[in-house]
C-alpha cells in the first residue's frame, strides 16, 4: 500500500515554513481575498508570497496546493479568474476548486494545471466524482466529511483518481459547500465570502457569573465560571429543542483519525488533510509532527494512537462520520 | 400579458415527513383547487423516508389530470448505494417526467436529457449556470442565499427557465447526521421516523429562548419563512418568472391563491400581505438574502 500523503495548512508564510520543516508532503493556502474558504483578517498569501512559498517548499521536496475554493460571484467573477490565472502563472502543484464554472475555465485556459476537487464541491459519490473527472480532468477529490470508511472504500473502487480525506482539526457536521447557516444569521457564508460564523459578528457578554458567546446577537453558547469558553461556531453551540438543551448539531470537538489510519489506507485513501489555516505556528508544528510519525508508523504496518487532546477543540476528539455511529 | 401575470407558480417538494394519508389529501387538494403550474414531488431529504411512498402514482395521476406539470425531485445528499439506486430509478423515469436533480450525480445520469435543477446545486455565477444549461438543465431553481444582484446577472444570461423560492422555510444545510434522531437520543439507523412529529420542522431555540433554526431530519431550515411577495415585481422584471412555494402545514391553497391574485393584479401588495399575515399569525417572515443582508432579516422597502 502506498504511503499516505500529509497535506498541511499554511495560513501564513511562517506557518508554511513550519509545516514544511516538520514533514508536510504538501501545504495548502489561499490568496488574500474572498476566493478562498478561510478569508480571515491577517491570513493568506499575496502573489509574491506564494512565489516565495513555492521556492521554499520545492527546495525541500514539498508540494504547494492553492485553494480557490469559494464560488465566484455573478457579475463579479474577476478575483476568481485572476486567482486561477496567477496559480497557473506561478505553476502551483495543484489548484483546489469547487465552482463548476471555474473548473471549466481552468480546464479550457490552463490545460496543464492540475485540478483537485475541493471538499466544498461536496462530491459524495462515485458518479459525481467521475463526472468531474470526465468533464474537467480532476486528479484528486477531497471527500466530504459525510462518508463512513466503508463508503469511502466503495467510492475508491469506482474512481480512478486519488482521494484525500480530512484527518485532524475543526469538523463541519454539515455537508461542506451546502451550508448557508452562517449567512442566514450573519449575512456572510462559506460559499460566497469564504467565512463561517465570522469574528466580526462575535461578542462575549457577561451575564452574572456566566459568559455568553454571541453571534450576531444570538446566544450560541453560555459558559459558567468553571467552563472554558469556546468560539461560537454556530453549528457547535448549545441550543434547545422540545425544551431540552444540548449540543443539537455537534459538540465542540476536533476530528482525529490517527487511530484509524490503517483502515483509511485499506480503503484506498491517498492523502490526509489537516484543517487549520487559521491556527498558530505552534499548533501547526505539533499537529504536523505527530501526523508525520503516525503516517510513517502506518506505512510500517503499525497502528499509533497519538493523544492530541490538548490540540483539540474542547479537549475532545472524534472520528466523525468515518464511524457510522456518529450519524 | 405582463411579466407578472405570465409568471408561474411552483409547489416545491414536500420537505417534511407527513404520513401517507395527510400527504395524499394535501396533494389531491392541490390538484383540485390550487392555482399552481408545476408540482415538484418526491423525497429530497432522507432516503429512509422513501419507504412506503407507494401512493405517489395516485397523486401524480390526479395532478396531471388537473393540468399540472409534475416534476420528480431527487435526493440532496447521495452517499451510498441505496441513495444512488433512488437516483437511478428517477433517471429511468426521465423519458416520461421532468426530473429535478439536487446533486451533481443525478445531473450526470441525466446528461443530455432535458431536466430540472433544484436549489441544492451550487449555481452562483454565469459560467456555472451556462454549464448546467449545456448539460440539459431547462428549469433551474437557484440557491436561496443569492442576493438580487446575482439573480439579475444570472437572469440576464439564462436560456433556461429560472425559479426562486418565494415562500416557506429556507433550506440551509444537509448532513449525514440526523438531528431529529439526535434530539430524541436515537440513532439514525433506528430513528423510528421521529421526524414525523414535526410537520413544519422542529424549532431550535438559543439558550436565551431566541427562535433560531428548524430541524428536519438530516436537513436544517431557517426558523423564519422566506417571503419574497414584495419582490415579485422586481424578480419578474429581471426575467425570473417561476416562483416556488415550499409546502407547509398551512392552507397552501389559500397561500397559492394569494400569490396568484397578486401576480394577476387582482389584489394589491398591502392587501395580499395583510391576508397572508392573517392566515399565518404566528409565522415570522424574512427576505434578507434577496437584499444582501442576513437571511433572517426582514427588509421593508420604503
Amino acid at each position: 500500500m502506498k504511503k499516505l500523503d500529509l497535506v498541511c495548512p499554511a495560513g501564513t508564510p511562517a506557518a508554511l515554513r513550519v509545516a514544511v520543516d516538520n514533514g508536510a508532503d504538501a501545504v495548502y493556502m489561499g490568496f488574500r481575498d474572498e476566493t478562498n474558504a478561510r478569508n480571515f483578517p491577517g491570513l493568506n498569501f499575496s502573489v509574491e508570497e506564494l512565489a516565495e512559498a513555492l521556492d521554499y517548499a520545492h527546495a525541500r521536496g514539498a508540494k504547494v496546493l492553492l485553494a480557490v475554493n469559494t464560488y465566484a460571484a455573478a457579475g463579479g467573477g474577476e478575483p476568481w479568474i485572476k486567482a486561477v490565472d496567477n496559480a497557473a502563472m506561478l505553476q502551483v502543484d495543484a489548484i483546489i476548486m469547487a465552482d463548476i464554472g471555474l473548473l471549466d475555465y481552468a480546464k479550457r485556459t490552463h490545460p496543464g494545471l492540475r485540478l483537485h476537487l475541493s471538499v466544498q464541491a461536496s462530491a459524495s459519490n462515485a458518479v459525481a466524482i467521475n463526472h468531474y473527472v470526465k468533464e474537467f480532468g480532476v486528479r484528486r477529490v477531497v471527500l466530504p466529511r459525510v462518508l463512513s470508511v466503508t463508503e469511502i472504500r466503495d467510492i475508491n473502487q469506482k474512481i480512478n483518481i486519488e482521494s484525500e480525506v480530512f484527518a485532524f482539526g475543526g469538523m463541519c457536521p454539515m455537508a461542506e459547500g451546502r451550508c448557508s447557516l452562517s449567512s442566514y444569521i450573519t449575512g456572510k457564508s462559506p460559499n460566497m465570502n469564504g467565512v463561517c460564523s465570522p469574528a466580526s459578528h462575535v461578542a462575549y457578554v457577561k451575564q452574572g457569573s456566566d459568559l455568553k458567546a454571541n453571534l450576531a446577537d444570538f446566544t450560541i453558547n453560555k459558559f459558567s465560571a468553571h467552563e472554558q469558553a469556546g468560539y461560537p461556531t454556530l453549528c457547535k453551540g448549545r441550543f434547545s429543542a422540545n425544551g431540552a438543551a444540548g449540543y443539537l448539531f455537534e459538540e465542540p470537538t476536533s476530528l482525529n483519525v490517527t487511530r484509524i489510519l490503517p483502515e483509511l489506507m485499506a480503503a484506498g485513501v491517498s492523502a490526509l488533510k489537516i484543517e487549520g489555516r487559521q491556527r498558530s505556528k505552534a499548533y501547526v508544528r505539533d499537529v504536523v509532527k505527530n501526523f508525520r510519525r503516525a503516517i510513517d508508523a502506518a506505512a510500517r504496518g503499525e497502528r499509533m494512537v497519538i493523544n492530541m487532546d490538548h490540540l483539540s477543540e474542547g479537549g475532545q476528539n472524534t472520528t466523525g462520520a468515518y464511524d457510522k455511529k456518529w450519524m | 400579458m405582463d411579466v407578472m401575470s405570465s409568471s408561474k407558480l411552483s409547489l416545491g417538494p414536500l420537505l417534511f415527513n407527513w404520513d401517507a394519508e395527510k400527504t395524499r389529501d394535501f396533494y389531491f387538494a392541490i390538484a383540485d383547487d390550487a392555482p399552481i403550474d408545476h408540482v415538484f414531488l418526491g423525497e429530497v431529504v432522507c432516503r429512509k423516508r422513501l419507504a412506503g411512498k407507494n401512493y405517489l402514482p395516485d397523486i401524480m395521476e390526479r395532478l396531471q389530470k388537473a393540468g399540472k406539470k409534475v416534476v420528480l425531485s431527487g435526493l440532496i445528499l447521495i452517499s451510498d448505494e441505496r441513495d444512488m439506486k433512488a437516483s437511478q430509478d428517477l433517471a429511468a423515469a426521465a423519458d416520461d417526467y421532468m426530473v429535478e436533480a439536487n446533486d451533481l450525480s443525478l445531473v450526470s445520469l441525466l446528461q443530455g436529457q432535458e431536466h430540472a435543477i433544484g436549489p441544492y446545486i451550487n449555481i452562483y455565477n454565469e459560467a456555472t449556470l451556462k454549464y448546467y444549461e449545456q448539460q440539459g438543465g431547462r428549469h433551474i431553481c437557484l440557491p436561496p442565499e443569492l442576493p438580487a444582484a446575482s439573480l439579475r446577472a444570472l437572469a440576464k444570461v439564462a436560456t433556461s427557465d429560472l425559479e426562486i423560492q418565494v415562500f416557506g422555510r429556507m433550506p440551509l444545510a444537509i448532513s449525514a447526521r440526523c438531528y431529529h434522531a439526535r434530539a430524541h437520543n436515537l440513532h439514525k439507523d433506528n430513528c423510528q421516523y421521529i421526524c414525523n412529529r414535526d410537520p413544519d420542522g422542529l424549532t431550535v431555540e438559543t439558550l436565551e429562548g431566541q427562535d433560531f433554526l428548524a430541524i428536519n431530519g438530516l436537513q436544517t431550515l431557517s426558523y423564519r419563512y422566506g417571503n419574497l411577495l414584495a419582490e415579485l415585481p422586481e424578480l419578474a422584471a429581471m426575467g425570473i418568472q417561476n416562483f416556488r412555494l415550499s409546502p407547509h402545514d398551512v392552507d397552501m391553497i389559500k397561500v397559492s391563491q394569494l400569490y396568484r391574485d397578486f401576480l394577476d393584479g387582482k389584489k394589491s401588495l398591502a392587501q395580499t400581505n395583510d391576508s397572508l399575515e392573517a392566515e399565518m399569525i404566528a409565522i415570522e417572515f424574512s427576505n434578507g438574502y434577496y437584499h444582501n443582508v442576513a437571511g433572517l432579516e426582514q427588509v421593508n422597502k420604503p
